[in-house]
Parts: structure tokens; sequence; C-alpha cells
């Protein structure tokens, strides 16, 4: 099962190879991994995708709170939460094709923010399914390439990760 | 006051109560080793190679419980320290590894003796450290210690930048008292709740055991866990790094478990139906196949560290927190208790486990013409009257020790368990008779392992700390050997060497005294010779048996209930092998 854990963590540089070192040495997979400093510049908020077993998740999130650069964690999964990853798309175009793909972006609530003769790029953010949706809803030929930010989130409701 | 960062280095060593700092000199660590020099309270163990600083302040840790403190010079010092943090990590030692590093702005430039000391130890400190800034070298300092103290201990490198020890750029000096970190904060008693589910458990157990690892040795818990097993009356077994933390001569000590544990502490872990996992973490040298782990046991595991729980055996009630506190509520709490053992049931385990051990798993054949070395080790353990601080190397050596010393204290038995580094031995007795200078400290090797780190001879001689070392000379790595016996029939590829140095010749080219024993008589006069000269190394060479191997074994997959057992082959001199 794929889990979202929002991790809080000292803005201190090496925290991230801290992460990820972690993840390669002990076997486990990063699916997408996004950071940046919160509004407390002392702090830095990570949001990294992973799946697996209950068992290796535990051990996930044991192993991510031993590391002493890590100051909180949650995994977002376990309560609701929103999730939301920004993806820009260039695609080919041609003057029969131009419609159909506007209209499929319409759909996605998809924005168009750049264009030129024979190409378009698509903005839009949600649920990485949901842009794994459009892209298959695209000929992928015309694909001439997607930047995905990977997914980032949130709590829903009055909880939230701070100090 | 205001000092360089050199002198900060040393000043917050000193404050910091550090007695000993095991070195070698380099580029990056001049100013450092010049500040050094103009002291006298810090006093400084230069080694012969970065590898045996490492294991002779981890030899220190592991006697004293203090932190081993240690100072190398950049790249190839640092890149050396590295098998010795590896090793004090694996097992949980607290150190604190002072790396030189090249001058902060040219990090990153491939500089000379430029290695990423950060990110070549990552994964093998429990945390580390750049000092970018001089101001906060001290705290720095304060923090290191804190964090490789605490919790589950390990070791910390602080990596200092040349230019960050520079004599010419002082700042005021102060060193903390006290330090916090607010993304550290190790967790100290256990649960409540937890903790009575799992006295109630305890005692409505029909065949419990007592698993006690290296955790109570490292949280100074063994007169809680004495008090403990005594009270319950239950069986206990130790892993190789808990040795010692209980009483081996006691009634209720079967013995270690695992892969050349006892036959009965195997069986017993096998057939019970409740299982404390105190201060151990179900390594798999313990474990045997996990599918075939303890099939008919409920098991309570008490450690620091979250992480070590149920990691590779899932448990049933976990308790986090030091081993200590967590006993001393557990005591408690059986002491209040209205539920009381239950005695008939515990008296036919305890028939069960004495039928096991009436199959005397670790006798071996006591009529060789050739010297066994469970014999020396046998007669070790008398001449020492069991009191010696023995350390050990890596092998067939290293389980003797720990079958057949039986060890009544904890830290007295200093081992690689963890990462098994060859080499380990004669630098950790170094440590350990600095810290212990009138104790006696033997170190027991082989004839493969010595010489990974033979050159500290030089450094015993130096720094006059007389240790003994007991070397298991059979021509062979004895475990790989071993092996290649049992699982790839007797194919001896590359474990034995052609050309073994006299060892004799070798420890006299050290200063030191060097006998050679070659029949099994003159073993115990030759160890009393050698532990009656107080002031002078020994280098007792023991030509022992070949053939021997360590039993009893349960063999790669195979479960608790199928070791496998020594087999009574008469004399073996015709079994010689070379």
């Amino acid at each position: 099962m794929k889990h979202i854990i929002s991790i809080l963590m000292e803005n201190e540089s090496g925290a991230l190879s801290r992460v990820a070192g972690l993840f390669s040495a002990r076997g486990y997979n990063i699916e997408s991994l996004t950071v940046a400093p919160t509004e407390d510049p002392s702090l830095s908020r990570m949001t990294l995708v992973t799946s697996g077993s209950e068992e290796i998740i535990e051990q996930i999130t044991k192993q991510l709170n031993k590391l002493i650069d890590v100051v909180k964690l949650v995994d977002l999964a376990e309560s609701f939460h929103i999730e939301r990853e920004l993806m820009m798309v260039k695609i080919k175009t041609t003057l029969e094709t131009r419609d159909e793909i506007r209209s499929i972006a319409n759909i996605f609530r998809g924005k168009i923010i750049d264009v030129t003769p024979s190409t378009y790029i698509i903005e839009m953010t949600g649920p990485s399914e949901k842009l794994d949706a459009f892209i298959a809803a695209i000929n992928p030929a015309s694909i001439i390439e997607a930047v995905r930010s990977g997914a980032t989130g949130i709590s829903r409701g009055e909880k939230g990760l701070h100090l | 006051m205001e000092l360089s960062g050199a002198q900060i280095l040393v000043q917050s060593l000193i404050d910091e109560g550090v007695e000993y700092i095991f070195g070698y000199p380099g580029g990056a660590v001049l100013h450092l080793y010049d500040a050094l020099f103009q002291q006298d309270e810090l006093k400084h163990i230069l080694v012969r190679h970065e590898q045996g600083a490492t294991h002779a302040a981890d030899g220190y840790a592991r006697a004293t419980g203090k932190p081993g403190v240690v100072l190398v010079t950049s790249g190839p010092g640092a890149t050396n320290a590295v098998t010795g943090i590896a090793t004090a990590y694996m097992d949980s030692i607290p150190m604190v590894i002072i790396s030189g590093q090249v001058s902060l702005p040219v990090i990153g430039s491939d500089a000379f003796q430029e290695v990423d000391m950060i990110g070549i130890t990552r994964p093998c400190v429990k945390h580390n450290f750049l000092v970018k800034d001089v101001n906060k070298l001290a705290e720095t300092i304060k923090k290191a210690f804190y964090v490789a103290t605490t919790g589950r201990p390990g070791p910390v490198v602080i990596d200092v930048p040349k230019d960050i020890t520079a004599p010419n750029i002082k700042v005021p000096y102060k060193y903390p008292k006290k330090v916090s970190i607010r993304s550290y904060n190790p967790v100290v008693t256990g649960h409540k709740g937890q903790i009575k589910k799992a006295v109630d458990l305890l005692l409505s157990a029909q065949k419990p055991i007592i698993y006690s690892g290296g955790g109570v040795v490292l949280g100074e818990a063994s007169k809680e866990l004495i008090e403990f097993t005594q009270l319950l009356g239950y069986p206990i077994t130790n892993t190789l790094m808990g040795l010692g933390s209980y009483p081996a001569s006691d009634k209720q000590f079967i013995g270690m478990l695992g892969m050349h544990g006892t036959y009965e502490a195997n069986m017993a872990m096998h057939d019970s139906d409740v299982i404390i996992a105190i201060g151990a973490r179900f390594d798999d040298r313990v474990t045997g196949k996990l599918d075939l782990f303890c099939p008919y046991a409920k098991i309570i595991h008490i450690d620091v560290d979250p992480a070590s729980i149920s990691k590779t055996v899932k448990v049933d009630i976990p308790i986090v927190g030091d081993v200590k506190p967590v006993l001393k509520q557990m005591l408690e709490l059986i002491k209040e208790s209205q539920k009381k053992s239950d005695k008939k049931a515990l008296e036919q385990w305890w028939n069960q486990i004495r039928h096991w051990q009436a199959l005397n798993c670790l006798d071996f054949d006591r009529t060789s013409p050739l010297i066994k070395p469970q014999y020396v080790i046998e007669q070790l353990h008398e001449v020492t009257k069991g009191d010696a601080y023995v350390t050990s190397d890596v092998g067939q050596h290293q389980m003797w020790v720990a079958q057949y010393y039986p060890f009544n204290k904890p830290r007295h038995w200093i081992n690689s368990g963890g990462l098994g580094t060859m080499g380990f031995g004669l630098p950790a007795a170094i440590g350990v008779k600095l810290a212990f200078p009138e104790s006696e400290v033997a170190c027991v090797t082989g004839d493969a392992s010595i010489q990974m780190c033979i050159q500290e001879l030089s450094t015993a001689l130096q720094y006059n700390t007389p240790i003994k070392i007991i070397n298991l000379n059979n021509r062979y790595m004895g475990m790989v050997r071993q092996w290649q016996e049992f699982s790839y029939q007797s194919r001896y590829s590359h474990s034995y060497m052609d050309t073994i140095p006299e060892f004799v010749k070798l420890a006299e080219a050290y200063g030191h005294v060097g006998m050679r024993i070659t029949k099994p008589e003159e073993v115990r006069p030759a160890l009393e010779a050698a532990f009656a000269m107080k002031d002078r190394t020994v280098f007792l060479d023991i030509m022992t048996d070949q053939t021997e191997n360590v039993y009893p074994m349960i063999e790669a997959g195979k479960g608790h209930h199928e070791m496998k057992l020594r087999v009574a082959t008469g004399t073996s001199t015709d079994r010689e092998l070379a």
C-alpha cells in the first residue's frame, strides 16, 4: 500500500542525504520525495511517498525517527488528509488534435500556460492518481515531456505537524 | 577566556572528563596536535594505525562504560578509522571520533587528503557533525558526547576542518554544562500498561525463558537482571554480547544461545511458551532460521531503541525504555502481584532443561595428544580465577572464549559481536589495560586475526600496557575452514596461510616476551608464567589441533532444535590436516 510520510526535520546540510541514504541502505523504496523549508526557516518539511507491507512501513517510520535531525513525522495515510502533486506536461499538437487536448485538459481542470504553433504546456495539480489518469488519456506519442513534483500532503482538521 | 579552535577542542575534552584520546597525527590536525603538546591533562595514546585507535578507544569504552575518544587526520586517517567506527556502531558502543578535514574554502575541490567523512560514515554512526563555525565548536562537542552516551549509545563523528582550529583565530570559550537537542529525546522509563501486561504474561508462563543481551551491559542493569531472574526462578540465557551481565556460574544460567550456543539454551528457547528479551535484538546469529524461531512462544521485548522491536521477529508485548528502570518497574509489580508463578510447571520445565544439560554439549576430547583450544580457554579461566578482562578477535577462538570462559561480571568480555571485526582484540586489550592497569587483561586471538592489527604491539610497549596474548594457532582461518568443511566438501579455499610469521620472534622484535607452546602439558605452566610477568606483554603462541571445530552449531537455514552436535571421534592425531 502507498504511504505518504510527512517529515519535519532540522534544516541542516546533509539532512536530506541522511534520509535518502537510510532508504537505499535498508532497501526501502522511494516513489517520490519533495523537500522545502517551512515557515520556520530552521525546519524543513519533507514529503516522502513509499510503499510496503505494514511491517516495512513501521520499520521505515521507526528508522526515520531514529535520525537525529528528524524532529517529527506522520504517516498521512493513517488519517484523513489532502494530497496534491503539481505536473507540467509539454504536448506536441497539430491542427487536428489541439481542440481535443484542450478539452481533455479542461475536464481535468488543467491550465494551458504556454502555447506555440506546435505545442501546449499544461499545468495540473491534484492527487497523483488524477495526474496519472490525465497522462493515460493523452496519446503517448504526443508527450514531449512531463515534469512532476512528487506528491505532498497535509492532514485535515485542526491537527498538524509542528513543533 | 579566549581560545583558538584547537585549544577549545582540547579544553572541551578535558572539561568533558576525557582521560585518554587515541590518535594519529597528520596534516589536517597539526593545530590540534600542537594544542595537545602544550598541556598535560589529556593523555594521548599514539597508535600505529588508525584502526587500532578506534578499537583501543572502543575497548576502553566497553570496559569502563565511558565514551572512547579518537583523533585522526583527514583522508586516509579518516577512512582507516571507518572499520572501527562501524564496529562500535554495530555493538552500540559510545565513542566520539574527531576527524580532521581540509579547510572550509577547499572542501569539495578534491584537495590533498580530502574525503567526505560525513558522507562515508553516515550509515555507520549514530550521528555526525561537520563544524563550520569555531564559535559552535564547544557546543558541538558537548552535543556529540550527549548523543553518543544516551539512549541507545553509539559512535559520533565530529569532522573538524583545519581552518576551524587555526591558532590565530581566538573566540570566547565556555563549555556548556548541558545541551538539549529538540529532535532527540530518548525514552527512559517504560510504558506502565505494557509493563503490567508483561508481568501478567510472565507469571502465567509454563515454560518461561529470559533471553538477555548487550543492552543489559550498556544499560548497567546487571544488578536488576540478577534480582529479576532470581526472584522469578526462571532459566536465563545470554547473547554473545550479554555474557557476564548474569553470572555464568549461577545455576539458573543455561549458557549462551544462538549459532554456537548451548544445546540446552537453544532447546529451551525453541520449546518455551514465554520469552522475555531484555536488551537483545534478535540478531540472525541468535535466531537461526526465522520461520522456525520459537514457534510456541509469546514474546516480551524490552529495548531502548524502538526500531529494534519487531524488526525481524514480531513481538507480542513491546516495552520501549532503558533496561534498568524498566526492570525496576517490573520488579516492583512482581513483588506486589497477587498472582504467583506456577511452581509445579516451573519444576517440570527445569527437569526438562536438566535433561538437555545432561547431554553435556560442550564436552571435548580431553585425552588428545594435541592441544585442544577449549582446554586452553579452560586453563586461562582457572589461572586468571575467572576475573580477567578478556578481549578477542573474530572466529573460532572467539566462540571458544564465549563457551569455555564463564564470565561472572559485566564489561569483562570485550569482543566485536555485530560487525565481527578481525583485528579488534589486540588494540581493544590495550584500551582496557589503560583503563584498569591493575587488572589482568588477556587477548585471545588466532593466527589470522592477530595479523590484522599486529602493529599495535608497538603501542603496547610504548605505553607499558602489559597484556597477555593467547594466540590459538591452528595455521588456518579456523571458522572459514570449519564452514568449508561443513558446506563445501572440505575444499579449503584460501583459508590456509602457507607462510605465518614466527610469532615468538615477532613479539621479541616488538620488545615483548614470546613463548611457543606445542604440548598440552605445557599450557598451564606457560599461562602461569605469563601472568606472573606482571610488567611484560607476553605473546603465547599456542599450537592447537588444526581440525578442531566449534560445536554445537546451528547451521545456516536451521532452527534452534536442529543443532549439530559433536560426534565422538576419539583422538584426533590421525586427522591432522596439513
